[in-house]
């Protein structure tokens, strides 16, 4: 166990960076709930010339703005490394190279500060997220975490334990709206466009299939961007507003009613939602709306916790600290960390 | 076995294709594969992995870029679509991943110079669009949209080895128009 450094207030201060994609980001958080500090520097403008994120783009860009990142986390926190009980990193899933620099560095300042280390999986930390903003939230939960790389629902038993009820067969969610944003020539991200763009559009002039809607919790996402080139090659007219709002109604429409689905099924009383696509306005309502017409308390948390965060793997790592106790120094990054399923 | 087409009705189709092909794939074996969105990559990756006894879920990489299943042989899954330089494919660590098991690579052909020229080059077509089809009671995923078009071919087969002058194609001898002669259609 580590020494109390709080000066006899309790309070353990853990200092966590997050580097698993196209955010470079690092954050101070009090006793696994109280944010002090969470500041994101975001690569969006460097990747979007691709259309999408570089691996190598990323991983230079997370070393060039890393040690600036993790000051600002610092100074805005108003803490020394003196305080720190603990420092912490998403050490998977994501891309190797780029989970590598902020696993190096924070094991590194670990060990010059001689606090603990604690490597902390993403989704975990999306997981977390909830408890950042509700740390009295009743168990069992069921969670949808959907991003460019993810589609879960998952249920928390208890912090810590998890099980999967549904994942994607092919394609995440967050995936299809950056390929049909391409394939429209929209540009990148293709969340936040489709977004903006859907407002504008009719969602009622194409319906687009849901696919596997009635089959269980798992989802598809890459039948419906194959039906959007279809359907743009014979309608080369459409307004891709209208596209767009028809895709994302498609995308929402099956997201939300399998987490409902998910949760009637283990009997939980609150669906919550993570991952980037969280952003998604539609999602953001329709999740909420639907929530309450079946009865279950609902939680959508603030955008800035839904995308990718540093305060969220602050908050896991808390949690790790207390329960398991520090990572070993030789702990690596794995690009495709599992879940501890309970 | 210069160049074969084949037909497919749907991902079902595809999917079978390359569970077929999988059968003869080897130690070693590249396939590098290319086609427009939603032609069916993953769909002929997937199909690959049925092929190989692969149980886990084979999805898109797109996001992780290289994935690895462990199957008859090991399947390495790489999307080399948003790679913007030959060098980046090399930080993927081609070369080790080359050495095990076979390798199947989206949009490969973007990184084809530093590929072996010995691969099988895998491309998935979306058919002419019919104007007289597609405008039924559904018109998003009409039948006729779900035909591909798969042309296989192998741009190192007739190579000559240089001490025997024999095919060295590692790729010729196993037949694989009588092994996939029911979806063939003539070029």
């Amino acid at each position: 166990m580590t020494a109390d450094r709080s000066g006899g207030t309790g309070r353990r201060l853990i200092l966590a960076i997050e580097t698993s994609c196209d955010e470079t980001a690092a954050a101070i958080v009090a006793n696994g709930t109280d944010v002090l500090s969470n500041v994101v520097s975001s690569q969006v403008d460097l990747h979007a010339v691709y259309g999408g994120v570089v691996p190598e783009v990323a991983s230079r860009a997370h070393l060039d703005k890393l040690e600036s990142v993790v000051a600002e986390a610092m100074t805005r926190a108003d803490v020394t490394s003196p305080d720190l009980d603990g420092v912490a990193a998403t050490c998977g899933p994501g891309l190797i190279g780029a989970l590598l620099i902020g696993v190096s560095a924070a094991k590194a300042m670990a060990l010059a500060w001689d606090v603990p280390y604690i490597g902390v999986n993403h989704m975990e930390g999306h997981l977390f997220a909830t408890f950042l903003e509700r740390p009295d939230i009743e168990l069992p939960l069921v969670v949808l975490l959907v991003s460019g790389g993810h589609t879960l629902i998952v249920e928390v038993t208890e912090p810590g334990r998890y099980r999967y009820l549904g994942s994607t067969i092919d394609d995440a969610a967050g995936e299809a709206f950056d390929k049909v944003a391409r394939y429209l020539g929209l540009g990148y991200p293709g969340g936040p466009i489709i977004d903006r763009l859907a407002a504008e559009g009719d969602r009622t002039v194409v319906r687009f299939p849901r696919a596997m809607m009635d089959d269980g919790l798992d989802f598809s996402f890459s039948g419906i961007k194959t039906a959007v080139v279809n359907y743009v090659r014979r309608h080369p007219d459409v307004a891709n507003a209208d596209i767009a709002a028809g895709f994302q109604d498609a995308v929402v429409d099956v997201l939300v009613t399998k987490t409902i689905r998910a949760a009637r099924r283990v009997g939980a009383a609150t669906v919550c939602l993570g991952g980037g696509v969280a952003a998604n306005s539609q999602l953001r309502e329709t999740f909420a709306a639907e929530a309450r017409a079946a009865g279950l308390a609902h939680l959508v948390p603030d955008r800035a916790y839904c995308t990718d965060n540093a305060a969220m793997i602050a908050a896991a790592a808390h949690w790790r600290l207390v329960n398991d106790g520090p990572t070993g120094l030789d702990g690596g990054a794995d690009p495709s960390l599992k879940l501890p399923t309970a | 076995m210069n160049r074969l087409r084949l037909a497919t009705d749907g991902p079902e189709e595809t999917r079978a294709v390359a569970a077929e092909l999988a059968t003869v794939l080897m130690d070693g074996d590249l396939l590098v594969l290319t086609g427009d969105l939603g032609a069916g990559k993953t769909c002929f990756a997937q199909g690959l992995g049925v092929g190989l006894g692969i149980e886990d879920r084979i999805t898109s990489p797109t996001f992780t870029l290289a994935n690895r299943y462990a199957g008859r042989l090991v399947l390495h899954h790489l999307d080399v679509y948003r790679l913007d330089t030959v060098g980046e494919a090399i930080d993927l660590g081609l070369p080790e991943l080359l050495e095990e098991g076979v390798t199947v690579i989206e949009w490969g052909d973007r990184i084809d110079r530093v590929l072996p020229a010995d691969h099988l080059l895998v491309t998935l077509r979306y058919p002419d669009l019919d104007p007289d089809v597609g405008h039924g009671s559904d018109p998003v995923a009409g039948p006729a949209e779900n035909r591909r078009l798969i042309d296989i071919a192998c741009p190192g087969a007739g190579c000559r080895s240089p001490v025997d002058g024999r095919d060295a194609s590692r790729w010729s001898g196993r037949a694989l128009d009588r092994l996939l002669a029911r979806w063939m259609v003539t070029p």
